[in-house]
């Protein structure tokens, strides 16, 4: 590392693209090697889709953590707070809290009653063929929102990376990123990704853990001065110390918080990624215990990310960070230059690219084992699918998710990647969330109540971003052309009205049904969730 | 909230718990079939699993519905009360900055809570059950 007099002299110049990739290069060097050598195989669905259930609690919970932790966390907080101050705090909260309905509604119910799938789970309730479409099409839609997000996120990033500043070299290293997703998925399977989940997560947080101390170090370890500075260095001064900057400015924008506030504490439990890794450990037990681990590596690095933040703005200033290539997101990456030069600047840009990439490859991995374990093995082959052939649907619809992930990221690019992420979390709480809550607990829940809560769920919240501020009719939004407004639902975050639309909706469609239900299915996934009967036993056996 | 209550269910369920022909469970695998032998209604509607029950809400439900007031606390007071969030507490931390780390504490201590909690008082319970039920047919 060079000192802190080095540093500030090369501050001018942000980084050598030569070192960067070369650090860069390095990282992908040593997982593609322990993707391949865990690999083994890949043979069985269990291997491919849960890494043959045989991972532990902590590794599972760091694993977790890392699938969790985005770029539009690492990235996206640390801007929001760099920029607008406290409001970027308000984000971070929502995304940790929500990991206790994680811990004690869902974690172990769900490693108890489920093979793969989220749509596991309500088969074992409510046994319907629709239900299990219904699912399925909530569950891709999810991770292709989120995969959206974060290739959004890489494009910019790599532009700042590698000082690739054309839209053709953007658009290149998109698809470079997602060949290279492919490969961890295609040859590691879950068992590979896991492993280079673990990898990032570790190098994500010993860097955020550095950069933390050395900030903190330059503000003489007192948080009181380093927010003092801070609100020196901002424009908008003591605001920033306290909410509202972002999210104070009318009615309009303070209802819009409170409506991602309810997508984030409800979102997490209805992620498919995450759940999906709830099935990689033995049982129902170290289930919980990954979900511990996870909230601490999730909590501890949002506690990093308040000074990474605040020391962004101190030390490099809204102003510069909203002119860099990437804008908030942008806000680490030059503040690790400002202290450590550009190997400090190399390394960070390169954990927070690598973080990019482990997400994208756990998020195919759940989209294409859902499609292979939902729709063609349950659905299409009526459950007759040879375990192989299963595996190797999984492999072509990974390809095809891929393909149309760096597809959208292209158009998406230049979007903000942690209110991209917001959205995705309002579509998984909405379409997700009621269904798993009522197949565990509500006995007489039906599976007209799950198709309608699900479909109205997936619907509302996906059909109140169109029409929202976000697609047309503001300055950020998506069609530029100001002419074109169909902005007719007010928020940017749909979680306020889709979440409570869609219990609703599971309660009506169960309440009306004249059907009845099956008592015998409510007790059976009641004992199984709590006891564990039944449960496949993980683990090399 | 009907979510967590340890109902004891509906005053029919008893009646339709012989139904050996209804074959498989879901997709699961062998082990599930061998438990599909396993009158499901009469465990539910049993002395140790009500126990298992009702211990699992007294804890989840309580401790669920905190935690979610106190975020939402949070989250209203800092929308709509930001005057409040200001206020100085020492040097520049101010109301806000303790309000929210507070928030990363509760959650912490939750989580740990619960951990320990269930590792004692909820684990021993049903292994125990899970291990009468799946280790009976063999016998």
């Amino acid at each position: 590392m060079t000192g802190l007099a080095a540093a500030e002299a090369t501050s001018a110049v942000v980084g050598t693209p030569a070192l960067n990739f070369l650090i860069f290069f390095f990282f992908v060097v040593v997982t593609l090697v322990i993707a391949v050598s865990v690999a083994g195989g890949n043979r069985t669905t269990t291997d491919y889709y849960a890494g043959g259930r045989a991972f532990t609690g902590w590794q599972n919970g760091i694993a977790i953590g890392g699938d969790y932790l985005s770029a539009a966390s690492f990235l996206g907080i640390a801007g929001i707070i760099a920029i607008y101050g406290y409001d970027g705090f308000l984000y971070s909260i929502g995304f940790l809290v929500g990991w206790l309905l994680v811990l004690m509604l869902v974690s172990e119910p769900f490693r108890n009653t489920g093979r793969y799938t989220m749509a596991d789970v309500l088969d074992l309730r409510l046994k319907a063929t629709p239900v299990r479409a219904a699912a399925a099409a909530s569950t891709i839609t999810v991770s292709l929102f989120y995969l959206l997000a974060q290739m959004a996120g890489a494009g910019a990033l790599v532009s700042l990376l590698l000082g690739v500043s054309g839209s053709a070299g953007q658009d290149l290293v998109v698809a470079v990123v997602g060949v290279l997703m492919l490969f961890y998925v295609l040859v590691g399977g879950m068992k590979g990704t896991t492993w280079v989940q673990i990898v990032k997560a570790s190098v994500l947080a010993v860097g955020a853990a550095v950069t933390t101390f050395w900030v903190l170090s330059r503000a003489g370890f007192s948080l009181s001065d380093l927010l003092h500075h801070a609100a020196a260095a901002s424009p908008a001064g003591n605001k920033v110390l306290g909410p509202g900057l972002e999210y104070g400015v009318s009615t309009v924008t303070k209802f819009d918080f409170v409506s991602l506030a309810l997508a984030l504490v409800l979102g997490t439990a209805g992620l498919p990624h995450v759940l999906m890794r709830l099935y990689t450990v033995p049982n129902a037990r170290e289930a919980r215990r990954s979900v511990v681990w996870t909230i601490w590596l999730v909590g501890l690095f949002y506690l990093c990310t308040l000074v990474l933040g605040f020391g962004a703005m101190w030390l490099v200033g809204g102003k510069s960070i909203l002119a860099a290539p990437g804008g908030g997101d942008s806000a680490v990456p030059l503040l690790a230059d400002k202290l450590g030069g550009t190997l400090l600047f190399g390394i960070v840009a390169a954990v927070a690219f690598a973080t990019i990439l482990a997400v994208v490859a756990g998020l195919t991995i759940t989209a294409s084992a859902c499609f292979a374990h939902d729709v063609y093995a349950s659905m299409l082959r009526h459950g007759e699918a040879d375990p192989a052939e299963e595996v190797r649907v999984a492999r072509i619809a990974a390809v095809v998710i891929g393909t149309v992930a760096v597809i959208g990221g292209i158009y998406a690019k230049g979007i903000d990647v942690a209110f991209l992420v917001g959205l995705a979390f309002a579509i998984a709480a909405s379409a997700n969330l009621p269904s798993i809550l009522y197949s565990l607990f509500w006995p007489r829940f039906t599976a007209r109540g799950a198709l309608w809560s699900i479909y109205g769920g997936l619907i509302s919240s996906v059909g109140l971003i169109i029409f929202s501020p976000v697609v047309s009719g503001a300055s950020s939004a998506l069609i530029t052309d100001r002419h074109i407004d169909f902005a007719y639902f007010p928020l940017n975050n749909p979680g306020l009205v889709s979440i409570p639309l869609a219990f609703f909706l599971g309660w009506l469609g169960t309440v009306t049904d004249r059907q009845p239900n099956d008592p015998a299915r409510f007790a059976r996934i009641q004992v199984r969730a709590l006891t564990g009967v039944g449960a496949e036993r993980g683990g090399r056996s | 909230m009907s979510l967590f209550q340890p109902s004891r269910g509906n005053a029919s369920s008893t009646t339709a718990s012989f139904q050996p022909g209804h074959g498989t469970v879901g997709t699961a695998a062998p082990p599930a079939n061998r438990a599909s032998a396993i009158g499901y209604e009469a465990v539910r509607a049993s002395r140790d699993f009500w126990t298992i029950q009702r211990r699992f809400g007294s804890f989840v439900r309580p401790a669920c519905i905190a935690f979610i007031i106190w975020y939402f606390l949070y989250v209203i007071v800092a929308v709509f009360a930001p005057g409040f969030m200001r206020i100085s507490v020492f040097g520049d931390v101010n109301v806000g900055i303790c309000f929210g780390v507070l928030q990363f504490v509760s959650t912490f201590a939750i989580a740990m809570g619960y951990r320990r909690w269930a590792r004692r008082r909820l684990d021993p319970l049903s292994a125990r059950l899970r291990n009468r039920l799946e280790g009976g047919p063999r016998q």
